[in-house]
C-alpha cells in the first residue's frame, strides 16, 4: 500500500505549545495542569514568561500524567509523585547507558 | 469478531463483584503497567487487562458483554442485534472488527440516547506506535514508514480495521524514546468531534558496533600487543565511512582516541564525537615459534607493571 508522507511535530524542548494545547493533547484539565505547575512537576518556558508556553516535550509528560491518573486512579499528588520518580529512573537509566558505553563489549 | 474472555484476562469469575474486579485490575496493573513493570511483555499484557477492565467496570458495558455468553478465546461470534443499533443498517459484516472497538462504539451510542441520537462531539482516541530506527538514520536524517491498523468507520458507518502507512521524516539528532506527534492521524472523532492524534515513538535499534552516550559514540578498538607497543596504522569504521587512525608507540589499554565530529548530531546542530577505546587482545594459542619469541622478550624486558604491589 502507498505510504502517506505526513507532517509531524517533533516533541523536543525546542518546539513550544500553549497551555490550551497541553490540556487538549494530554486530556488533563486546566486545573490539573495548574496543580502540576504549582507542585513543580511541569514547568513553563521561562524565556517566554509571562506567556504560558511550554516546551513541546511537556506534552509527553502530561500524557504520562493522564495515563497514571486513569490507569492507577491516582489523585494529582500521587501523579506528581509518580512522575518525579519516573523522571529519576529515566535519568539513572540514561547515566547507566552512558557509562556502559565505555565498557568493553568485545564478543 | 473474535471473542475475548475479559473475565479470564482479569482472573475473576463471571459473577465477580465490582469490588473484586477493581481489586483484580489493580493487582495486575501494578504488575504489568508499562510505566512500572519490569516485564518487557508487560505493555501488551496491560492492553488486554485495561481493555477487559474498561468493559467490566462499567455496568452497561458489562451487561452488553455478558449477552455474548461463554465462548472460547478467539472464537468468531456475531455481536447481538442490540449492539448493532449504533451503526447503519444491516449487510455489515463484523468479521474483521475488533471487539473492543464495537463495545466502545456501542457505549458511545448508548450515552447519546440511542441510535442516531448522539449529540456531543467526541474527540477521537489518541494512538501511540513504536518506530524502530537505526543510528545510520539518525546520522543522516532519513525517512521511515510507520505501519499500523486503525479502527475506522466506512461510508456505511461500519467499523473496520484499516491498515495505514505514514512516512515521517526522521530529524537529525533523534534520541531513543523521543516522540513525533501526527496531528489528527489518530482515532476518528464522533459526531463532528476532532480526530485524535498519533504519537510515533523513536526506538533506536542497538548497533552491532557502536554504543551511544548522549551524542557521542563509543567503539572498541582491539589491538595486538605488538601493535600497542610498536604503534600501527588502523582503520576504524564510522557512520560516515572508514577513517585511518595512527596508533602511537606505547599505547596503553583503555586509551581513548577521539574521532572528532564522527558521533551523532544533536537537535541543536552540534555534532558529537566517536571514541575508539583501545583493548589489548592476546592471541588465544601461540605457535611454538611465537612462544619462543615471547620468551625471549620476557627474558629481555625489565618492564614491571606490578612494581607498586610488591
Amino acid at each position: 500500500m502507498t505510504a502517506l508522507l505526513v507532517e509531524a511535530v517533533w516533541l523536543n524542548d525546542i518546539a513550544l505549545c500553549s497551555l490550551d494545547e497541553l490540556a487538549e493533547f494530554s486530556g488533563l484539565s486546566q486545573d490539573e495542569l495548574a496543580d502540576l505547575m504549582a507542585i513543580g512537576a511541569i514547568e513553563p518556558d521561562r524565556s517566554a514568561a509571562p506567556a504560558r508556553v511550554f516546551p513541546a516535550q511537556t506534552i509527553v509528560l502530561a500524557r504520562t500524567a493522564r495515563r497514571l491518573r486513569d490507569d492507577f486512579e491516582l489523585d494529582i499528588h500521587g501523579v506528581a509523585m509518580a512522575l518525579n520518580l519516573l523522571e529519576k529512573i529515566h535519568a539513572l537509566e540514561t547515566r547507566l547507558a552512558a557509562l556502559d558505553a565505555k565498557l568493553p563489549h568485545l564478543p | 469478531m473474535k471473542f475475548k474472555d475479559y473475565y479470564s484476562a482479569l482472573g475473576v469469575e463471571r459473577d465477580a463483584s465490582a469490588a473484586e474486579i477493581k481489586q483484580a485490575y489493580r493487582k495486575l496493573a501494578h504488575k504489568y503497567h508499562p510505566d512500572v513493570s519490569k516485564d518487557p511483555a508487560g505493555e501488551e499484557k496491560f492492553k488486554d487487562i485495561a481493555e477487559a477492565y474498561s468493559t467490566l467496570k462499567d455496568s452497561e458495558k458489562r451487561a452488553a458483554y455478558d449477552q455474548l455468553g461463554r465462548h472460547h478465546e478467539g472464537e468468531n461470534v456475531e455481536p447481538p442485534h442490540s449492539w448493532q443499533q449504533g451503526f447503519a443498517a444491516g449487510g455489515a459484516t463484523f468479521g474483521d472488527v475488533d471487539m473492543a472497538d464495537i463495545l466502545a462504539a456501542f457505549a458511545a451510542s448508548r450515552h447519546g440516547g440511542g441510535a442516531g441520537a448522539r449529540t456531543r462531539p467526541t474527540r477521537g482516541e489518541d494512538f501511540e506506535v513504536n518506530a524502530p530506527i537505526t543510528l545510520e538514520q539518525i546520522y543522516e536524517g532519513g525517512e521511515t514508514d510507520v505501519r499500523l491498523s486503525m479502527p475506522e468507520y466506512d461510508e456505511h458507518g461500519t467499523l473496520h480495521r484499516v491498515p495505514r502507512t505514514y512516512r515521517v521524516k526522521i530529524p537529525k539528532g533523534a534520541e531513543d524514546g523521543q516522540r513525533l506527534r501526527l496531528s489528527g492521524k489518530g482515532g476518528q472523532g464522533l459526531d463532528g468531534g476532532k480526530h485524535g492524534d498519533l504519537y510515533v515513538v523513536m526506538k533506536v535499534i542497538p548497533h552491532p558496533l557502536y554504543r551511544v552516550s548522549g551524542n557521542d559514540l563509543y567503539i572498541d578498538l582491539p589491538l595486538t600487543p605488538w601493535e600497542a607497543v610498536l604503534g600501527a596504522a588502523v582503520q576504524v569504521p564510522t557512520l560516515g565511512g572508514k577513517v585511518e587512525l595512527t596508533i602511537p608507540a606505547g599505547t596503553a589499554a583503555n586509551r581513548q582516541f577521539r574521532l572528532a565530529k564522527r558521533g551523532l548530531p544533536s537537535a541543536k546542530g552540534e555534532q558529537g564525537n566517536l571514541y575508539a577505546v583501545v583493548r589489548i587482545e592476546v592471541p588465544p594459542a601461540a605457535t611454538a615459534r611465537e612462544r619462543e619469541l615471547f620468551e625471549q622478550l620476557a627474558a629481555e624486558s625489565k618492564f614491571n607493571p606490578r612494581q607498586h604491589l610488591i
